[in-house]
């Protein structure tokens, strides 16, 4: 067991323990809260596979917008969400069934997987993640186009968002 | 080393918990959050592949920031949905929205 296994296990341990908090906590301010948690393991993760840009992002957007985005809303609706009857519906038993099942079939069906039990090879160490993301992104034979199709699709929700969130007096 | 199995197995649980929340969950705003668990599931398999694949192919990443802008439109479309149906209806709980249920 080395240290970086060691880590990965804490940090694989953290987020799975605050995700179940956050699908099973009563109040939705800690659910969301736990959800800050589990994106911040994750960013953790992404770190520990030296996707540095991904780690930053996840903690930028994940954690400083849609969290905070979730924060607002449950705020907005913080009437309804106190104590009112049962948190989750009548299926929670075969939800959690399916779920389980799903994870085991998953399981299974990796661990038939011929590189199954891979590790990484060794990061070149004048490799330049960031150039070469940036590059990917913007040259016209990589990935131009779905870029600019998703700025196309962020414009698009935002002002869906607005006009559907917007009171007419 | 850590071998690609771990990542794969992390990400398995994770997508199994935000299903089960999506599934069970009665608030709306409960069920985005269980999505937003499922697609950061599905962004560890996708960092995880390209690490372990050949690095120079970048598409891993790139699949992720996309991921990521579609998450962030996704939440913001969903809670106004949400906070809409809660002037109209005064209700966030996803049963008691059955305009549409015949």
């Amino acid at each position: 067991m080395t240290i970086s296994q060691i880590i990965f296990l804490v940090v694989a341990g953290f987020t799975l323990a605050s995700a179940l908090m956050v699908v099973t906590t009563r109040n939705l301010i800690h659910a969301a809260l736990f959800l800050v948690a589990t994106l911040f393991g994750v960013a953790v993760v992404y770190a520990i596979l030296q996707a540095g840009f991904l780690a930053v992002v996840q903690v930028v957007i994940y954690i400083g917008a849609i969290a905070i985005l979730f924060i607002f809303a449950v705020m907005l609706t913080r009437r309804d969400m106190r104590d009112r009857g049962p948190q989750m519906n009548r299926m929670q038993w075969i939800g959690a069934l399916l779920a389980l099942l799903i994870f085991i079939g998953l399981s299974f069906l990796l661990s038939s997987w011929d590189g199954y039990s891979a590790v990484a090879q060794e990061m070149p160490a004048d490799f330049d993640t960031m150039g070469r993301l940036g590059e990917a992104l913007v040259s016209p034979d990589a990935y131009l186009l779905p870029f600019e199709v998703a700025s196309v699709l962020l414009l698009a929700a935002l002002v869906g968002a607005v006009y559907v969130a917007y009171t007419r007096r | 080393m850590i071998p690609i199995s771990w990542y794969l197995t992390l990400s398995a649980a994770l997508f199994s918990i935000g299903l089960f929340g999506v599934l069970t969950r009665r608030n709306a705003i409960a069920i985005l959050l269980g999505i937003e668990l499922m697609l950061n599931a599905v962004n560890v398999n996708l960092a995880a592949f390209w690490r372990y694949g050949d690095v120079n192919q970048i598409t891993g990443q790139i699949f992720a920031i996309i991921v990521f802008a579609v998450a962030a439109a996704e939440v913001a479309v969903g809670l106004a949905l949400v906070i809409s149906v809660y002037r109209k209806k005064n209700t966030v709980i996803a049963e008691e929205i059955d305009l549409m249920k015949w």
